[in-house]
């Protein structure tokens, strides 16, 4: 391997050694100069983004490179994705530092072990192989569980770690066994030589099909699809809501590469066989998650069965195999990711001294308290709920017209009846908000990096839809759509 | 050349300047009511006065689209920034201008509470609905029919009486319901098309099936938005609770926007299935104008009983579009046919006038005694005798007196009705004594009659503010009921070309 083959993994390289030397540098910081870690983080993502962005690998008619004997894939979509991952990274360590202060946990651990979960999303991404695959994966899962235990005096912290950590385990356990089954059909673990062997062999083997089975299991734990998703709720509620700024947003775009690799890339063949068990996952989770979220009093635990009918509208757009489909599911992903981050960040917002904003009666009367984050949250619960001009509409619109497109009249119709379902709990946050008198006095403060990347975030998901063209675009055309 | 250059950019003008403009309003900031008002009034009146083209320009020779702009939104799905007016969009637009600068004369003292958001909610509400009958795209009609609900939804939940947690959120989940199937319905069509382009999908041959199930998408959005029998329930709620502005826009313009998706979508797009379900549709607009003439007749809350007249009235919209099948059937022509859909245009127009202009005589007097109750008045007339008489003539107007417009287009749509069946007619025409009935009785307890309580007694006639926005009102409603001809003519047209097209089966 040539040096500039290396290359081609630069941004990995770079995000790994940064969170290597943050983590050195820290030991030299005193209490106060704790900042510059922020800073040196943000860099990183800068720097990683320019690199993802400067690779001119692709010559004419190439479509994809790959490096590390064929487990290391690099291509427009996985491109596409990581500058995503960067640009909701940056709003993530800008969001969590204002809770880290004000709650006391301002270390820079939070910010290597976020480097390192991004470096997990980034293999994700990328991966090629089953090795690969599990690698990130692990490594992600492994950096997150001690995030959300990362409120050392917090029992329910610990606890939901604890539980993420055992379930964790078994659906990773899943996989790798599924993968070993796999690897016992075709003989191979890379993915581009396991979808050479079925096309070759024939894809009626039942311990492929077998073997496909757990890795969907395992696809499905990542998404949080029904009825993989009890960690989510317990998850999302007991981790400190800087963590599940971040468990919310990027993991899943790792965990749509995951499924697209995987599934197509690797098992594309198998696509009578997945196409049926994805249905089920994404019909069961948009009904429970739609039907689940409206019971909540907890925000956190309502975003968190949000997050999981959002997740069954991701499915729904990989279920029709299409190059289409797996566009407009991207597209939903990233959107989803940056709605997600914005949610959480109010909520951050609003959390003052030591106290989590996490009940929807603390987002009585933010009208009044301060209009323009009110709005801003108003923006984003429209967007959820999938009302234009905001993006989310539009990242519904594409995953719908995918699934029509593939003749699956039910699954759209019932899709769009829960997401009228979802409306009503969006639209009591907006009640809370707007129509209610406010309980708190306390006025909204934020710093002005705070303040700004909320705005931009607003902005994001106003702007991404009235000027939706690019995004999708550039959705579309890393898959060839 | 220059007046070219406007007009092909007029549209946009109208649709963007209140939109934008209600950004500058926001940032007015709640400390600053008066400029918050001041600027309101500044924006709507200019995009009044920048949509008269709309009229004076207008081509009434041809049905083709007028003030066309198109360029691509979004490449990858086909999707185009498609704006354009006919003979039936065109009055729409003007009267949803004409309401511009009157909601915010209305609200001037009744609102004060967060006054910019008021007055912003009001002009993004008022470029969205000009977007609606100007988007000549799919996806870009849904984008604004949609988006509508935001600031309708805030204006009620914000702004509105003591159940209005209730009515707003009822109101969004219905509409959204409602629309949800129709979206399945336009994807389905840019799936079967290729193209977004509503005047394609006029065009193109649909099969029978895929027919029906288009009309039974495009009748769940749009029933519930006219309102029709039984999906009307949320219309009373949302009226009651609503502020006074709220309830005029509602009324006057939100529930056309469902009579003119039927003559822009269910009509020309699936007519087979329009003929074939006609029945549907016009069994439904006589429960509501007979049935829901008897409900508004034991309403004890004035807005409510205004109400439920808005959805009897509408009933004639909807009943003036679909007899238009039959009478096809029977003469063979088009000509009885086209007096039935310009009546029901016609019937939109006044409608609108006079169902505004009676939310704001209610709300004139519920700004002064906070009771919309009929029992808590009675003997108006002695102490408000200029509002007296502005109501009186409202009420008379809503009951169909002949010289006000509210008489010409349910006579149009009762006469044309004769030509598809007797019992319409007859059912139909019950209205006009149903009407009359709720009307004037309700003027005979509220104006009439001996002063009942202290609260009257000391009541102060309306203000000159008050004079001047139900004098224009007024106006409107006796110049269109007495010379309606530049409104007939404007559409008459694009009416014509319209029946020209569902009259031919696309089925193939």
């Amino acid at each position: 391997m040539n040096s500039a083959q290396m290359l081609l993994a630069a941004p990995e390289f770079c995000v790994l050694v940064m969170a290597c030397v943050i983590m050195v540098v820290d030991v030299f910081l005193s209490e106060q100069r704790r900042g510059i870690i922020h800073g040196l983080a943000i860099l990183t993502l800068i720097f990683a983004a320019i690199i993802t962005l400067r690779g001119d690998y692709l010559a004419d008619g190439v479509q994809f490179v790959t490096i590390f004997k064929g487990s290391f894939i690099r291509d427009p979509m996985g491109d596409v994705l990581k500058v995503s991952s960067f640009v909701i990274m940056g709003l993530i360590f800008t969001y969590s530092k204002f809770y880290l202060r004000n709650f006391n946990m301002f270390r820079a651990d939070f910010y290597t072990l976020s480097l390192f979960a991004l470096l997990g999303v980034m293999l994700l991404i990328s991966a090629n192989s089953l090795l690969m695959i599990y690698l990130g994966l692990e490594l992600i899962s492994l950096s997150v569980y001690a995030l959300v235990a990362f409120n050392r005096e917090s029992r329910r912290g610990s606890e939901s770690a604890m539980k993420y950590f055992v379930l964790g385990s078994v659906a990773s356990g899943m996989l790798l066994y599924g993968m070993s089954m796999i690897y016992g059909a075709t003989g191979s673990l890379g993915l581009t030589d396991i979808a050479e062997a079925i096309r070759t062999g024939g894809s009626g083997d039942i311990l492929l099909i077998f073997g496909l089975a757990f890795v969907v299991v395992g696809i499905a734990f990542k998404f949080g699809a029904v009825p993989f998703h009890m960690w989510i709720p317990d998850v999302y509620e007991g981790a400190p809501a800087a963590v599940t700024l971040f468990i919310s947003s990027v993991p899943k775009l790792a965990a749509f590469a995951m499924a697209y690799r995987l599934l197509s890339s690797g098992l594309g063949d198998l696509h009578v066989h997945w196409q049926g068990m994805l249905e089920t996952l994404a019909f069961l989770s948009i009904v429970l998650g739609n039907l689940a979220a409206i019971m909540q009093t907890n925000i956190k635990r309502m975003l968190a069965y949000s997050t999981i009918s959002h997740m069954g509208f991701v499915l729904l757009g990989l279920l029709p195999g299409s190059a289409y489909g797996f566009g407009a599911s991207m597209y939903y992903v990233i959107v989803y990711g940056i709605m997600s981050v914005g949610a959480f960040g109010m909520i951050i917002l609003l959390s003052t001294q030591g106290v989590e904003a996490e009940k929807l009666e603390d987002f009585k009367g933010l009208n009044q308290r301060n209009p323009f984050y009110a709005a801003i949250m108003g923006l984003i619960m429209f967007s959820m709920a999938g009302v234009p001009p905001m993006v989310g509409f539009f990242a519904k619109l594409m995953v719908l017209k995918a699934v029509i497109d593939a003749g699956m009249m039910w699954l759209a119709i019932s899709a769009v009846l829960f997401a009228v379902v979802g409306a009503f709990y969006y639209l009591r946050v907006i009640k809370y908000m707007y129509f209610d008198e406010p309980e708190s006095e306390i006025t909204v403060k934020a710093p002005v990096d705070f303040g700004a990347a909320l705005t931009v975030n607003g902005i994001m998901i106003v702007g991404l839809g009235i000027f939706s063209s690019s995004l999708i675009a550039i959705c579309m055309t890393s898959f060839g759509a | 050349m220059m007046n070219g250059i406007m007009n092909g950019f007029l549209l946009s003008i109208l649709i963007w300047l209140p939109i934008l403009g209600a950004v500058a309003v926001t940032l007015a900031g709640d400390q600053r009511p008066v400029m918050a008002r001041g600027l309101a009034l500044l924006i709507a009146t200019a995009t009044l006065l920048l949509g008269l083209p709309l009229f004076f320009s207008f081509d009434t020779s041809t049905a083709a689209m007028q003030f066309v702009e198109s360029r691509p939104w979004i490449e990858t799905f086909n999707v185009h920034y498609y704006l354009g007016v006919d003979g039936f969009s065109a009055p729409l637009i003007l009267l949803t201008m004409f309401f511009g600068p009157l909601v915010v004369i209305a609200g001037w003292r009744s609102i004060q509470k967060n006054v910019n958001q008021y007055m912003a909610a009001f002009l993004v509400m008022e470029g969205l609905m000009i977007g609606v009958f100007a988007a000549l795209d799919g996806l870009l009609f849904y984008v604004f029919f949609e988006a509508m609900l935001i600031p309708m939804f805030l204006v009620i939940g914000v702004w509105g009486g003591p159940r209005r947690v209730y009515a707003t959120i009822k109101f969004f989940l219905y509409t959204f319901l409602g629309s949800v199937f129709m979206l399945i319905g336009l994807i389905y069509l840019y799936i079967h098309s290729g193209t977004w382009d509503i005047l394609a999908w006029h065009e193109m041959p649909l099969g029978f099936t895929a027919q029906k199930w288009l009309f039974l998408g495009f009748l769940a959005a749009f029933a519930v938005k006219v309102p029709m029998f039984p999906v009307h329930t949320w219309l009373p709620d949302a009226h009651v609770e609503a502020p006074t502005g709220g309830s005029v826009v509602l009324a006057a313009i939100m529930l056309k926007i469902g009579g003119y998706g039927f003559i822009r979508f269910s009509l020309p797009i699936t007519p087979d299935a329009s003929a074939a379900l006609d029945w549907l549709v016009i069994g439904l607009s006589l429960i509501a104008v007979v049935y829901i003439g008897f409900v508004a007749l034991v309403q004890q809350d004035m807005k409510k009983l205004i109400a439920y007249s808005s959805i009897s009235h509408m009933g004639f919209v909807t009943l003036g579009l679909f007899i238009a099948f039959t009478i096809y059937d029977k003469s063979g022509g088009t000509s009885g046919a086209a007096l039935g859909v310009e009546g029901a245009m016609v019937q939109m127009i006044s409608h609108g006038f006079i169902s505004g202009a009676l939310f704001l005589t209610v709300g004139v007097l519920y700004d002064r005694v906070h009771s919309r109750m009929i029992k808590d008045y009675g003997g108006v007339a002695n102490t408000m005798p200029w509002f007296a008489l502005f109501a009186v003539f409202f009420l008379m107007a809503n009951s169909g007196l002949p010289g006000t417009s509210g008489f010409v287009g349910e006579f149009m749509v009762i006469l044309s009705s004769f030509q598809a069946n007797f019992w319409f007619a007859f059912l139909a025409a019950l209205t006009l004594i149903l009407g009359a009935a709720y009307s004037l009785w309700l003027a005979k307890r509220v104006i009439f009659g001996a002063v009942v309580n202290r609260e009257v007694e000391n009541l102060q006639d309306i203000t000159t503010r008050e004079a001047m926005v139900l004098g224009t009102l007024a106006a409107a409603v006796l110049l269109l009921g007495l010379w309606p001809q530049p409104l007939v003519e404007m559409m008459q047209v694009s009416v014509d070309n319209l029946l020209q097209h569902i009259v031919q089966s696309k089925v193939l």
